[in-house]
């Protein structure tokens, strides 16, 4: 299996707050990785380099094969940020119609798309409702079909399950499994520890660095921890 | 009591945010010294033209305060077609026959007020009741149809400015200017994009506001209503392109409407519609890099003075360079988002 992407000494600061420090990954074609750390651990930082919107301070990262950012690999990207990024003035359909058209694809592969993304997070019934009129759950749900809208090969999403009721997400990560089956490159981040089983490997992310890497089994093992939240302890204690 | 809480919570926020602080008490003096400036400036000298008039009147008008050049009819019409002159008086017959600028009230003013003046210590001989006519404009030319001009480019970038810079403002805010960043577009397709966007709706916009004003509110209007559109439109064009990049430079609506202190109301003082020709140059000056100065201008030119495109292109092609330049500033601001 290629790598599919690729960080290597990665270090980035706002002024003169460092929040990421030698970060090297790599994440596999096909596989769900996850970003696993407390709020201010420097996921949303790590997330936005690979993504490109952020140039990193040092270091470089590979999507592809490419170096980012470049907006051609962009294309190639799909990116669910923490933030639900939609016009609440806008239906649902009037939303992914948009983001639609940004990738450039046809009216009549939106119209398809867009069926079939809303039927993913089952949206379905509210095709044509303003968004300001969602909850919080179906406004994640919208970002998360907006993000798969024009079918990445690499899908990146920042808290992709925060506010969301069990059941739904249990059928989002139904969702991501079925993508990664199809052969997409999935990175999530998460500060919801029981959801890093999920994921085929794992990064843990504190005060920006990687205090350990590997999968949810091997973590656990290595150290005969029962949860991942053990692992988390033990390496997050271990580097002090 | 829970009043004093409040009290030390909004002191607070005041004290973190030092730009608001700051405004609350430097925009007010600002917004008084410039008033002052305008307003309190020295009696207007009127320039006036005079042809055959007889020596002993010429020289009580200047005793008046008036600028007074002898030159030829011809050469004295040139000059107040290109507003150097206000006035010119021409004698026929032991009768002063006058032709003003017309286009400034207050000038027209100062012109009257210069030759009663000189009847009055003339001692009424000879007899000076003027045949008064105008170049532009009428007698009946009220100081609303002075400004009006100005006020429809005014309100035109006034509110286009607030719009375009909150809905780009919210644009960041919301998260959603980051999920463009996240895509392939350029910068530059974003910033032409909602320019674009905004601008098809300025058209609809100007279209509404410049005939109401002439239709509606019946203001002078001497010249062709497409000219009036087409600088309106770039009036609004300029006035998003410059709200959409102070944006930038704004964390919340608030502070956008902060913006409205220091960048509109200037433009107001110096747009014409107070007469600036007794302030000092330099002072003037400050005018120049003001938008409205030149939209202003040119909407006079066109509804006041009837003109056409080759008298105040000059005006329009600044008020082009100045969206193009804040447009280009838009892309380099959105540098701080996306590098790329």
């Amino acid at each position: 299996m290629a790598n599919e992407i690729k960080l290597s000494n990665i270090a980035h600061s706002f002024g003169d707050e460092t929040v990421i420090k030698e970060v090297n990954l790599t994440v596999e074609q096909g596989e769900i990785f996850g970003l696993l750390g407390p709020s201010g651990a420097g996921k949303t930082t790590l997330v936005k380099i690979i993504v490109g919107i952020l140039n990193p301070s040092e270091g470089e990262a590979y999507v592809q094969g490419t170096k980012m950012p470049s907006l051609k690999q962009m294309r190639e990207i799909g990116f669910m940020a923490q933030s639900d990024a939609l016009y609440m003035e806008l239906s649902a359909k009037e939303n992914l119609d948009f983001f639609g058209a940004i990738y450039g694809l046809s009216p009549s592969d939106r119209k398809r798309r867009i069926a079939e993304a809303l039927n993913v997070v089952d949206l379905g019934n509210h095709i044509d409702k303003p968004v300001d009129k969602f909850s919080g759950g179906m406004k994640r749900r919208l970002s998360l079909a907006a993000a798969i809208l024009h079918e990445p090969k690499v899908l990146i999403l920042d808290e992709p399950t925060v506010g969301i009721d069990p059941v739904l997400r249990q059928s989002i990560w139904k969702e991501l499994n079925y993508l990664k089956e199809k052969g997409t490159t999935i990175i999530v981040t998460t500060h919801v520890m029981d959801e890093a089983d999920k994921c085929d490997r794992l990064a843990l992310l504190r005060d920006g660095y990687v205090i350990a890497q590997g999968s949810p089994e091997q973590l656990k093992q290595e150290i005969n921890a029962a949860s991942i939240e053990e692992a988390f302890l033990y390496y997050g204690g271990a580097r002090q | 009591m829970n009043v004093f809480p409040i009290i030390k919570r909004i002191l607070r926020q005041f004290r973190r945010d030092k730009r608001s602080m700051a405004l609350m008490i430097v925009a007010p003096l600002f917004i008084l010294t410039l008033m002052w400036l305008v307003l309190d400036s020295e009696t207007y000298h009127p320039d006036i033209a005079t042809i055959d008039v007889p020596d002993p009147i010429v020289e009580a008008m200047e005793n008046q305060d008036a600028v007074i050049s002898q030159m030829t009819e011809e050469e004295a019409l040139e000059e107040l077609r290109e507003q150097q002159l206000d006035a010119l008086i021409k004698w026929e017959e032991d009768h002063p026959i006058v032709l003003l600028e017309g286009s400034e009230p207050s000038a027209n003013g100062a012109v009257k007020r210069v030759l009663q003046e000189t009847m009055k210590a003339m001692g009424g001989q000879p007899d000076m009741n003027p045949e008064i006519n105008f170049l532009h404009g009428s007698s009946d030319l009220n100081l609303f149809d002075n400004v009006g001009p100005v006020l429809i480019g005014f309100f035109v970038f006034f509110f286009v400015f607030i719009v375009g810079g909150v809905s780009f403002l919210r644009e960041r805010t919301q998260g959603t200017l980051e999920r463009l960043l996240s895509t392939p577009l350029k910068r530059g397709e974003i910033v032409i994009g909602y320019l674009g966007g905004f601008g098809l709706f300025t058209i609809f916009q100007s279209i509404i506001i410049a005939a109401f004003s002439i239709y509606v509110l019946d203001m002078f209007m001497s010249g062709n209503f497409w000219y009036v559109m087409m600088i309106t439109f770039l009036m609004a064009m300029t006035a998003l392109s410059l709200g959409t990049l102070l944006s930038a430079y704004a964390n919340n609506e608030f502070q956008m409407i902060q913006f409205i202190p220091l960048v509109i109301v200037p433009q107001v003082f110096f747009s014409g519609m107070f007469n600036l020709e007794t302030m000092e140059p330099w002072l003037r000056a400050i005018g120049k890099v003001m938008p409205l100065t030149y939209g202003a201008e040119a909407l006079r030119d066109v509804m006041l003075r009837g003109q056409g495109f080759s008298e105040f292109s000059l005006q329009v092609y600044i008020l082009v360079g100045f969206s193009l330049l804040f447009i280009l500033l838009n892309i380099v601001a959105l540098k701080r988002h996306r590098r790329l």
